[in-house]
């Protein structure tokens, strides 16, 4: 990694925290190769000219999104029937479970019974452990977009919010990303003080899950909350701003082999994936003169959950697993 | 900064100009996510509530740790909700507060009846919440533990006829002396709680693996005893002659110290509302 990158790596660990992106300011910020690129593409009209063109005609298709989709269904799909048709492949709910047999455990839920109960049974440990080489090796957020059932529900819930966002109905009420890291710290505590695991009875992954199995409560009411809010007031928020999960799993995914890749040489700029994107200050570096390398790789905040890799038209953006490119 | 960069970019003199409407972008947003803040906290604080109220005294299933620390423990994934042969076991609601996704038992509903033989829950339990074993920094309540390891009368027979459980989830406890029929010298002919009722429970003469509906398991029995008759547990329960207030000897379902608080006294009495009940968290008083 060069130290650019290796800066940039900082950076986004900091993004994941809630800072704001650091914009490349100096010319040494940038690689020479980079730079060469930036240069070139600056005032080239032809050559935007033409990417125009081949943009208007380029079709998005769906791929990542249709398996992400998929994926994520079935993963909840089969939790839901190997209780209601007695399978018993995956037993239990997201916040714990086996899979035939192996404990599996949810690593913010783990977090909050360790700090609630101050005391770790081997189960506990086994479970978590195993959910934590997984996560890592899978991409940490990738939990987010791929698994938890509350993600695809606000992701129809911001086709709504954006629907309405277009006809000016609506506006997207931003926040500070910083919150996230303030919930998940004031949770922690909470945890400890009360000796309750206090997230765990407002969080809508757990409230979902435990309701597609076990059958539905009042609980679901908060999630229908939530959802009401990210539709008619700001866009994703809990996602975006709220979740200590996603906090937990982005720090999991900080050391992560999977993630997307941008590479600067065929980009055109255009900012559609920004504009898909659930986290777009993680392609912070796809805005015209920013990137600092000819190829950089997405922050851990980001969800891998491909949206950017569906809608670029130019194929810039793609997933990429660290080392294995250079195995193969 | 070079006077040059200066003329091209007049920055001092926008700044201000800017700032104006950005100041007031971000006034309304750090407003704004001050009150997401609130409307989280005070979701999750709510949870306090019905603790607070202490309203609902859940029975927990068996081998429990202490409300208090059970609630701390549970990671609300019901795995023990899944493994239940008569399906026992629920998971709370939203008016349970911190409780939400915790298990419970109604035991007039469908009572724990031991039909799995092995205390599956705790088997399955991933955290501890349920455990045979406590870990040592956690006190016993006095009166909470167990003689001796409770006897499973279905299995009394095998090498292992215990329960490996130490301490009680509850006690049952005569509610409604008035109600009984065994104190009233009534017998008891039909379906105990009637033909729609689809408790469920073990049988040993029907069928030690599977159990069937309570509806389906008539009764005719010239003193009402299904209390004790049905106890799973050897020696909790049985019906003695004890001396009423004024004097007169009558029939009495008497509650011994084995009990362990498994409510199937409480599913299986005919009256409504039921005679004998389970008192959740009760400790055993000589």
């Amino acid at each position: 990694m060069s130290t650019l990158l290796k800066r940039r790596f900082v950076d986004q660990i900091k993004v994941l925290f809630g800072w704001e992106p650091t914009k490349p300011t100096k010319p040494e910020d940038i690689s020479p190769a980079a730079q060469k690129i930036h240069f070139y593409k600056k005032g080239n009209r032809d050559l935007i000219a033409e990417k125009l063109h081949a943009r208007a005609h380029a079709e998005h298709g769906n791929k990542w999104r249709n398996r992400r989709w998929a994926t994520l269904i079935f993963a909840n799909l089969l939790f839901v029937l190997s209780f209601a048709l007695d399978i018993q492949i995956l037993e239990g709910a997201l916040t714990a479970s086996r899979f035939v047999g192996f404990h599996l455990i949810d690593l913010n839920s783990a977090l909050q019974v360790m700090l609630a109960h101050k005391h770790i049974i081997n189960n506990l440990l086994i479970g978590t452990g195993t959910v934590l080489v997984l996560w890592v090796l899978l991409g940490g957020r990738t939990f987010c977009s791929w698994v938890c059932p509350y993600h695809l529900l606000a992701e129809w819930a911001e086709k709504l919010h954006l629907f309405l966002a277009k006809k000016k109905l609506v506006t997207d009420q931003t926040m500070d990303r910083r919150l996230r890291t303030v919930f998940w710290i004031v949770f922690a505590l909470l945890a400890v003080a009360t000796g309750y695991t206090v997230f765990e009875a407002i969080s809508p992954t757990g409230i979902l899950s435990r309701a597609l199995i076990y059958g539905p409560g009042l609980a679901v009411l908060w999630v229908l909350a939530l959802l009401f809010f990210e539709v008619f007031f700001s866009r994703r928020a809990w996602c975006r701003y709220a979740c200590p999960i996603g906090l937990t799993y982005g720090v999991v995914g900080i050391v992560s082999p999977l993630r997307i890749k941008y590479t600067l040489d065929g980009c055109f700029h255009e900012g559609d994936c920004r504009k898909v994107c659930l986290v777009p200050h993680v392609l912070d570096t796809v805005i015209k003169g920013r990137s600092v390398e000819t190829e950089v790789p997405i922050g851990p905040d980001c969800t891998r959950c491909g949206l950017c890799v569906d809608t670029c038209p130019t194929g810039s953006l793609s997933f990429e697993v660290k080392g294995l490119s250079k195995i193969m | 900064m070079s006077d040059q960069d200066d003329d091209r970019k007049p920055v001092a003199e926008n700044k201000p100009a800017v700032s104006i409407a950005k100041r007031q972008t971000n006034r309304r947003r750090v407003l704004r996510t001050i009150l997401l803040t609130g409307g989280v906290l005070g979701a999750a604080m709510s949870g306090f509530l019905p603790l607070v109220y202490a309203q609902k005294k859940r029975l927990r299933p068996p081998g429990a740790l202490d409300e208090k620390d059970f609630l701390s423990s549970c990671i609300k994934c019901g795995q023990c909700v899944q493994v239940c042969p008569v399906s026992a076991i629920k998971l709370a609601d939203l008016i349970d507060g911190m409780g939400v996704g915790v298990p419970y038992i109604d035991a007039r509903e469908q009572a724990c009846d031991f039909s799995c033989d092995a205390v599956q829950c705790v088997l399955a339990c991933p955290t501890g919440s349920l455990t045979y074993h406590k870990p040592e920094f956690l006190p016993v309540r006095p009166g909470a533990a167990l003689a001796a390891k409770p006897i499973l009368l279905a299995k009394e027979k095998d090498a292992e006829p215990t329960l490996n459980m130490h301490e009680r989830i509850g006690v049952a406890r005569l509610v409604r002396p008035e109600a009984c029929l065994a104190v009233q010298g009534k017998g008891f002919k039909g379906q105990t709680r009637g033909p729609g009722f689809t408790g469920k429970m073990r049988y040993m003469d029907v069928d030690r693996w599977k159990p069937i509906k309570v509806a389906d398991h008539p009764y005719d029995v010239a003193e009402c005893d299904l209390c004790a008759r049905e106890c799973p547990i050897k020696g909790a329960i049985s019906i003695e002659t004890v001396f009423a207030p004024d004097g007169s000897k009558r029939k009495s379902p008497v509650v011994h110290e084995p009990c362990v608080g498994c409510g199937v006294c409480e599913m299986v009495c005919p009256v409504e509302p039921t005679a004998i009940a389970i008192e959740a968290r009760e400790v055993w008083k000589v």
